[in-house]
């Protein structure tokens, strides 16, 4: 470790460190607009220069010169001062004076760092450069007049994103960031070029004009539409979410989110359940809660335990399927079910279903293996992290299912589940790069869970896992990557069928007179038979309240304090950041009040006392945020025959990114997503 | 005064024939097997000794940047020499190119050969295009005999000449530049530290050599670090060929020795300035990139490294550019600051602002349309410029506009002074 002198103040860094990293570790900050640390080194926006004793004297870049030991670098003199300063009245002399009319207006670097480098006038006398702005699709806005060319949005599209849509065209002060061929730029994670532009050239385009950043009220919670669960901070005016950004989390999404869990936001403001409906001789009307209620209750009073069935939808938080399951038991009901797409997951032990590598695990891994999953669908910021361990270490990653782009170069072992066989028996070249592997990690995905033979796939998988060493006491390289926020939560809570409890197809398909769907619309409600009575709770006017009898609103992601377990058996908690409209109330609250007037009184009168009962169920939930790494001790594999594998392609069960969940179908934006990414057919002539 | 026999390029005129006979007969690939077989440390130190300067500008002992590459090491190492002569004023490589093509090529291998290069990438400029043929011609002349390529010259030395053209960038003559454009990617300068030494062409070790200091040195071997340093003066050793160009009766390129008195040097060789000595008015004494000298300075100073700092210049490429009496030199250097906007690759942002900004006011100044505290405007730009960019393509905008100020200052003043005094003779239209 180095010893350097900044500022006066010795620090130990790193061997290998950059100056301005070793001023961090001192304390001090250093200006900088291109130096991110996350993308590669770019040096040009020379704002970060410093002064360096027994250099040759001029100033260096701090960002991307090395520390040596005894090195003496002063931060604030006279020359660094002076060189701040030239360098900020060069970037403003083409920058608009703008600011005013500027999204980035109130959180910019441009603007904060003119108020300490900048001059009170300017002595530019000449016109400024008038850049053409670039359509970049419906989720980026640009005002490339005020681009400072830090290539902060290149290197993140080129090296994290993995899609190299996004370069410099032109040089000198003609150089102007775009696509070259103008287009909807093609990658999941677009929007984090919006955080990462230090200022207003891009900018959200839905926000547009909307908010400064001083009147929103800002609220930590978590990403419900996908099961990385994403931390993100919940921008709010009034009783309207405006914005969405992600919050830094290095275990979970560093600081990237996907462009569903941004900019779907303007969904949750449109075809919402803001009052209680009730179907009445084949037509629903509004009615009040007690209407609602008293219907609900008639009917489940009037059917014996094992008639009556829930199924729990993709957006539920821990609380409310706790309340539900709790709320039905009590009328004798074993009949419950989460998995709306038939995934055959084995839930004897919780190291069957979850991520058991972690998401930062990914980064220890050396080889990795798909199977029947899409990450950059499924999971575009994790995919992220496969694409970081790849341009690290050139990690090889090898495919069962569709042949698409994942951003990184991948082996293709076919779309069908036999492969898993051929890497059993070692036939496939690949087998060989598992076996030398010392940290594999095989990534299942809902594509090959959600089958008939899902538990052969399971299975065969496991068995692969444990051949390739994959399943040691420090190394647990056994991955189910799920799609539902909500999936992982209700397997642990146990919102499964009973021991006589029927599933999930048998629900839907007549095997219950009474069905309770919390949220659940990712499947064809409109199969459910005429004669089962459905009670459809939730946030948005989509499949299941279209088939419902009875409709009780409920609160989205965004408007109530929720539980959620990520992928990776993470637990974390999201705070409410505004009400929800109308007559519509929190989920739990929902089925605490129910309860009373269905007699079967549930005994918490508070969230507080349900996360109890939640802790009481399963000690998981107590483990707020803090997720252990374990490995495997134990290698007998869950049930199934791996042997018994189809031809049957896997096939990913995304086939859009944009929409998937009932916020994402309501929301322009990503209606204009698709249409952007959906290449018109050409007209024949 | 540079003798016959000490003469390095005996073909620069191309009067001989430029390929592997001729060149043989001039006693190039002369045993060159020989020079192989004093090993690599032997080669470096020879240089070294004979106190070679790097002819392409900046003047850095070539024995010393030989010396950086690792003795040992896990990747290929590579020689990239630098043919991408684009500084104004300057076409010495070109010379050398065309008309003593193996020159260069020998160089490459014994140069390659001590720094422990497997290959030579020569990037010659895109607008080269008649000198490429020649060079390639050279180039497969030399593999067809056996000189590079598998048993170079039968010392059991592999090494490869390849041949890259350039698409014309200015920026490309900047050696991390030129590796990046040779990587196939956008010319832009990267950050050093790294050095080539250590990461570069591909990521591996790599010593970029300007053509004229690779050339040279298979002669300097040859004839020994003594007779080098014999010529020039200390520190400033050995012959260069120089280009003299502007007013002048008989522009040419000329070897000489280092250290040769300007004014000795253009009337000797360039049959003197237009109209005389005293029609002189200035001179850009090494490349469009060094701030100019004016009469004053060039009647007495020595054409070399250091003289030439001496006086607040440089030697850089050793391209004279003279100027008469009859020159307007705030527009020439307004051309100048045109030729760096024009070329400044747009990454870092001194260079990208300032370049822009500095033509701006110079046009300005050449019409006298400006304001006299301009002028210091215009010089605190150069200071914010020079020395804060990745590159030092903004120090060679800067230069020239600080050379003008410091030396003609009063021409700027005097022709603001004539505008604004126009401005006033000539009465205002009425505005209704």
């Amino acid at each position: 470790m180095p010893k350097v002198t900044i500022d006066g103040i010795e620090v130990d860094a790193p061997a290998g460190s950059t100056i301005l990293q070793a001023a961090e570790l001192a304390g001090i900050e250093i200006p900088r607009f291109c130096y991110h640390e996350r993308l590669s080194i770019a040096g040009n926006c020379r704002m970060c220069l410093v002064e360096v004793e027994k250099a040759p004297p001029k100033p260096i870049a701090s960002c991307g010169y090395p520390i040596a030991e005894g090195m003496v670098v002063h931060t604030n003199s006279k020359m660094v001062r002076n060189a701040r300063r030239g360098v900020m009245e060069f970037l403003l002399i083409n920058h608009p004076l703008d600011c005013p009319i500027c999204d980035q207006g109130g959180e910019c670097d441009l603007q904060d760092q003119a108020l300490g480098y900048g001059m009170d006038h300017s002595r530019y006398a000449e016109n400024k450069r008038a850049v053409p702005d670039k359509n970049l699709g419906p989720l980026v806005k640009t005002v490339m007049n005020r681009c400072i060319h830090c290539t902060r949005c290149i290197r993140f599209i080129t090296e994290v994103a993995g899609v190299p849509d996004l370069g410099a065209t032109n040089r000198g002060e003609h150089m102007e960031v775009g696509t070259y061929v103008e287009k909807a730029l093609g990658s999941e994670l677009s929007g984090n070029i919006i955080d990462l532009c230090p200022v207003g050239a891009l900018t959200s385009k839905p926000y547009a004009f909307v908010a400064r950043p001083w009147e929103l009220s800002k609220t930590d919670s978590i990403d419900a539409l996908d099961a990385v669960g994403a931390n993100i901070r919940i921008d709010a005016r009034g009783n309207e979410v405006l914005r969405i950004l992600p919050r830094i989390n290095d275990d979970v999404n560093e600081e990237w989110l996907g462009d569903k869990s941004r900019f779907s936001l303007d969904g949750l403001k449109r075809r919402r359940l803001d009052r209680p409906w009730v179907r009445q001789n084949g037509k629903l009307r509004e009615a009040s809660w007690a209407e609602a209620f008293d219907a609900i209750a008639a009917k489940l009073k009037s059917l014996p335990g094992d008639r009556i069935g829930a199924v729990a939808g993709d957006l539920c938080d821990a609380e409310s399927m706790m309340a539900l399951k709790d709320l039905l038991a009590s009328f004798g009901s074993q009949n419950f079910d989460c998995r709306q797409d038939g995934a055959k997951i084995d839930t004897s032990r919780r190291d069957f279903y979850l991520f058991n590598t972690t998401i930062a695990g990914i980064e220890e891994a050396d080889a990795i293996l798909i199977v029947g999953s899409n990450p950059r669908r499924e999971a575009p910021v994790l995919n992220a992290r496969i694409r970081k361990v790849w341009s690290a270490n050139a990690t090889p990653v090898a495919v069962i299912g569709a042949d698409t782009n994942l951003t990184y170069p991948v082996t293709d072992l076919g779309p069908a589940p036999t492969a898993l066989s051929s890497l059993f028996d070692g036939s496939h070249a690949f087998a060989r790069i598992l076996e030398d592997a010392k940290r594999p990690m095989i990534i299942i995905g809902q594509g090959a869970l959600a089958r008939p033979d899902g538990t052969s796939i399971l299975a065969a998988a496991w068995r692969l896992a444990a051949k390739f060493g994959a399943l040691t006491p420090d190394w647990h390289g056994f991955n189910v990557l799920h799609t539902a926020a909500a999936r992982v939560g209700a397997l642990d809570l146990g919102f499964l069928p009973g021991p006589e409890g029927k599933a999930f197809e048998s629900l839907v398909g007549g095997g219950v007179d009474f069905l309770w769907l919390l949220g659940a619309d990712e499947f064809d409600t409109m199969a459910i038979p005429a004669n089962t009575f459905v009670v459809y709770q939730g946030h948005h006017g989509d499949a299941g309240a279209h088939r419902a009898d009875v409709i009780l609103p409920g609160a989205a992601y965004t408007e109530k304090s929720g539980t959620y377990v990520n992928t990776e058996g993470r637990v974390q908690r999201g705070f409410s950041a505004l009400y929800p409209p109308g007559d519509a109330r929190e989920d739990w609250r929902i089925l605490r009040a129910f309860s009373d007037v269905a007699g079967k009184r549930l005994p918490y009168d508070t969230i507080e006392a349900l996360r109890a009962r939640l802790e009481k169920v399963n000690p998981i939930f107590a483990t707020l945020s803090h997720l252990p790494r374990f490995g495997c001790s134990d290698q007998s594999g869950p049930v199934g025959d791996p042997n018994v594998l189809s031809y049957k392609p896997l096939v990913s069960p995304m086939q859009s990114y944009y929409q998937t969940d009932p916020i994402s179908r309501a929301s322009p934006t990503m209606a204009a997503c698709v249409a952007a990414h959906t290449q018109p057919a050409l007209a024949a002539e | 005064m540079l003798a016959d026999k000490d003469r390095i390029f005996t073909n620069l005129y191309g009067l001989h024939d430029p390929f592997l006979s001729g060149a043989r007969a001039r006693g190039d690939w002369d045993n060159t097997k020989a020079l192989l077989e004093r090993g690599r440390d032997a080669i470096i130190q020879e240089m070294k000794d004979s106190g070679l300067r790097g002819r392409g500008g900046a003047g850095f002992p070539t024995g010393l940047k030989w010396s950086f590459m690792p003795k040992q090491s896990d990747r290929p190492c590579y020689l990239v020499v630098n043919a991408d002569e684009s500084e104004p004023g300057t076409c010495k490589d070109r010379d050398i190119i065309r008309h003593d093509p193996h020159k260069l090529i020998e160089g490459c291998l014994v140069a390659g050969f001590a720094m422990g290069a497997c290959a030579a990438f020569i990037y010659i400029r895109g607008e080269f295009y008649n000198e490429s043929r020649v060079l390639q011609a050279a180039i497969d002349e030399a593999y067809e005999a056996g000189l590079i390529g598998r048993n170079a010259c039968g010392s059991g030395y592999d090494f490869d000449v390849v041949l890259h053209r350039g698409a014309g960038a200015y920026i490309c003559g900047e050696e991390t530049a030129l590796i990046e454009s040779l990587e196939g990617k956008k010319g832009m300068p990267r950050m050093k530290p790294p050095f080539p030494a250590g990461v570069g062409l591909y990521g591996c070790p790599s010593t970029v050599n300007n053509v004229e200091s690779i050339a040279v040195s298979p002669t300097i071997l040859r004839r020994g670090a003594a007779w080098f340093t014999s010529l020039g003066r200390q520190n400033n050793t050995g012959q260069k060929v120089f280009c003299i160009s502007g007013h002048v009766n008989k522009p040419c390129n000329v070897e000489e020795e280092l250290g040769i008195p300007l004014k000795e040097l253009i009337e000797k060789y360039a049959g003197g300035v237009r109209g005389g000595w005293d029609n002189l008015l200035a001179v850009i004494p090494g490349g469009s990139s060094v701030p100019l000298i004016p009469k004053s300075v060039c009647d007495e100073v020595l054409m070399d490294f250091d003289s030439l700092r001496a006086v607040r210049s440089g030697l850089g490429t050793a391209a004279v550019i003279v100027m008469d009496k009859s020159t307007d030199l705030i527009k020439a250097i307004a051309r100048l600051s045109k030729f760096y906007m024009h070329e400044s690759c747009g990454q870092c942002t001194p260079c990208r602002e300032g370049t822009g900004w500095m033509w701006r006011v110079m046009t300005r100044m050449v019409e006298g349309r400006a304001e006299p505290s301009e002028i210091d405007t215009l010089e605190q730009v150069t200071r914010q410029v020079e020395g804060h960019t990745i590159c030092a393509l903004g120090d060679a905008a800067a230069w020239p506009i600080q050379g003008l100020i410091r030396h003609f200052r009063p021409v700027m003043e005097e022709r603001i002074a004539a505008y604004k005094a126009r401005g006033t003779a000539q009465p205002r239209l009425a505005a209704e």
